[in-house]
């Protein structure tokens, strides 16, 4: 049997607006392997979140279209009453906010003894209180016996995330999909959390997809990365070709917007990520965004390329990239006002 | 949580103490007193006099006011001219058939709104949901008093299925099963058509409660964990978009005292609202002070039900 673990083929997900269908996941192609760490990195608003809940098929309005394969199971059509057996059992999703993702009216013992309930018949009542303490103790929940039977809304932020962890990998899932996971934490909790979910990587033996708009968590956690702009991968590659050799023009400008000790200026990306209505249909989504490159350096349809074996790029412009001087970009910037 | 309720009933009575001066104090500035409307116009104002130095009527108003409340807590709320009754066995009549006419409408109104609302909340913007929004937008345009007089007439009068006035059949005996039957079947239409247009309110509350609930993040954690549609209606958003229902609950148990007096106008029902309105346009100012003391401690102990509920269901409401 082959490594891979999910499948994804030409999956595009697109949403309403008026009567028109607009894509928030543009042709999304990648394959994740078994106990491997998927980073996707992006903007906010580059579709690394809906590409997510695609997955999941956790959208409720929107047209999926392409394939994904868990184990050779298309996700995109199965019955729903498949997807309910497969959900929170061989996948399973931790959540950006901890603070609205556990239900306030249940007692946290509840809600993991739910997911324990819908997928393991056998385990009897007593079965399942055993192991959702197990799971608090394990996602390091100190008295485990007493946040049991507390509500949602009796633990602090960082608590309650590792409450969603413990949900998570409660069915020992094959895919752990982490939505931003420490995006709405403090910085110290958010350390904590990466560890956790660090530790559990090699305890419970998943492919993990980690999404997140920071680089260093994925420099640290991933052992490939792909990068999301506008509802497209622009690239893809082994965690150390991508920081060592960084090709598209977009992960050019984000590699270098990480601040620097020492630099006193922030290098910034023009622009900002267009909304779902007015993204660039055609040619190269970031030429926008890199005025200074010449038109001619972007293809007319952009595809990807392999420039080494595994790491693919789409677009033929970042053959023609440069980072401009700040000073010079700022000249840059005021000239196109004036 | 019992620290919650434990406190919560302490607040409860001296709004209570509160509310007995505010009424008697209200009743002291109405034109006439208890005498008014016994006095016989041929006794003598010193005669008179006299009656009120024994009755106390001379005394400053606190003096009074601790004697009011003493007969009070004695269950004497003095006299009805209008009736020639003690207002306390007047009340007490009418009480019973107020709360048996409330819990059937009320009942009604849960077992209609209920269904409907989550029917129209997780279908919504479909033409069920349309149809059972158009029903709301009818009921809360249709006056109560039309409408029950429309029901009254098509089941009482044309079809001659319900009683059309009264609260029991006359010659029988109180106490038999035959009586409590009688009684039932008497409140079953005003209560039906009390529970037709009040089922709106809550329809919609459920409504947009359950649209609202659906799109919490717990709602999309309880799908990733597997559970079917039914069971995310049924146990997640169901029971969160309970909260403002169960909330209002209380309000409506207030409504059990004071009785709803359209409907027993039309139906000739003998309840408390038809009372009010009776003393109210008579002047039988004993009864009318009674009954807003009533009807305010019945508002003070639907907000308390209210708030105990709420914590009940609602684990961050109660007090560490």
């Amino acid at each position: 049997m082959s490594n891979e673990l999910l499948k994804i083929k030409n999956l595009s997900t697109s949403f309403r607006i008026g009567d028109e269908y607009y894509a928030a996941v543009d042709d999304v192609t990648l394959t994740l392997n078994k106990n491997e760490v998927l980073g996707i990195v992006g903007e906010s608003g580059s579709g690394k979140s809906a590409l997510a809940f695609s997955v999941m098929r956790l959208h409720t309005k929107a047209k999926i279209e392409g394939e994904v394969l868990l184990n050779n199971q298309d996700i995109v059509t199965m019955p729903k009453s498949k997807l309910d057996k497969i959900r929170g059992d061989e996948m399973a999703m931790i959540f950006q906010d901890p603070l609205t993702a556990l239900n306030p009216l249940t007692p946290i013992g509840g809600q993991i003894e739910e997911t324990l309930f819908l997928h393991n018949r056998k385990l009897g009542q007593q079965g399942r209180k055993k192991r959702a303490v197990e799971l608090l103790d394990l996602v390091g929940i100190p008295n485990a016996e007493r946040v049991f039977e507390q509500f949602p809304h009796e633990l602090s932020g960082g608590m309650r995330q590792r409450v969603i962890i413990a949900i998570a990998i409660a069915n020992d899932p094959k895919l752990l999909i982490a939505d931003e996971p420490t995006t709405a934490l403090d910085v110290t909790i958010q350390a904590q959390i990466l560890d956790l979910i660090r530790e559990l990587k090699e305890k419970i033996h998943a492919g993990i997809i980690l999404i997140t708009h920071d680089l260093g968590v994925v420099a640290e956690m991933a052992d490939r990365v792909a990068v999301m702009y506008a509802g497209q991968i622009v690239e893809i590659a082994s965690v150390e070709k991508l920081f060592e050799n960084p090709l598209h023009p977009y992960t050019r400008s984000l590699l270098n917007s990480v601040p620097v000790e020492g630099q006193d200026t922030l290098h910034v990306i023009q622009g900002v990520v267009p909304s779902l209505k007015n993204l660039p249909r055609e040619g190269c989504r970031f030429a926008a965004r890199i005025p200074w490159v010449d038109a001619s350096a972007h293809e007319e349809n952009p595809t990807m390329h392999e420039v080494e074996s595994g790491h693919f790029v789409r677009c033929t412009c970042h053959e023609h990239f440069y980072i401009p001087d700040q000073n010079e970009e700022k000249g840059e910037q005021s000239n196109g006002i004036s | 949580m019992w620290k919650f309720i434990v406190r919560r009933l302490l607040v409860t009575f001296p709004q209570i103490v509160f509310l007995s001066v505010l009424v008697f104090v209200m009743a002291q500035f109405m034109p006439g007193d208890a005498l008014t409307g016994l006095i016989d116009p041929n006794i003598s104002p010193e005669a008179l006099e006299i009656q009120r130095e024994r009755l106390g009527l001379n005394n400053p108003w606190y003096v009074q006011y601790v004697d009011w409340l003493g007969g009070l807590v004695q269950g004497d709320l003095g006299q009805s001219f209008r009736f020639k009754m003690d207002v306390t066995a007047l009340i007490s009549e009418r009480v019973m058939n107020t709360i048996l006419l409330s819990l059937v409408s009320l009942i009604f109104t849960y077992l209609i709104a209920i269904p409907l609302g989550i029917i129209s909340g997780r279908y919504n913007d479909s033409p069920l949901d349309s149809a059972i929004t158009g029903y709301s937008y009818l009921g809360f345009a249709t006056p109560i008093f039309i409408f029950a007089l429309v029901v009254l007439w098509v089941f009482g009068f044309m079809l001659g299925w319900f009683p059309t006035s009264g609260s029991v059949a006359p010659g029988l005996d109180a106490g038999s099963m035959e009586y409590y039957i009688s009684k039932l079947y008497h409140a079953l239409l005003p209560g039906l058509s009390i529970a037709l247009i009040s089922v709106v309110s809550t329809i919609q509350y459920l409504r947009s409660e359950i649209v609202d609930t659906k799109q919490k993040d717990f709602i999309i954690t309880a799908r990733a964990k597997g559970a079917s549609e039914n069971r995310v209606y049924n146990k997640h958003i169901f029971r969160n978009s309970l909260l403002p229902i169960a909330a209002f609950f209380g309000w409506e148990i207030t409504s059990l005292i004071s009785g709803t007096v359209f409907v027993e106008r039309v139906f000739s029902y003998p309840g408390m609202g038809l009372l009010f309105l009776e003393s109210v346009t008579g002047r039988d100012f004993s009864v009318v002070t009674a009954l807003v003391l009533l009807f305010g401690i019945a508002s003070i102990l639907g907000a308390l039900l209210s708030d105990i509920i709420l914590s009940i269901v609602d684990p961050r409401i109660r007090i560490k």
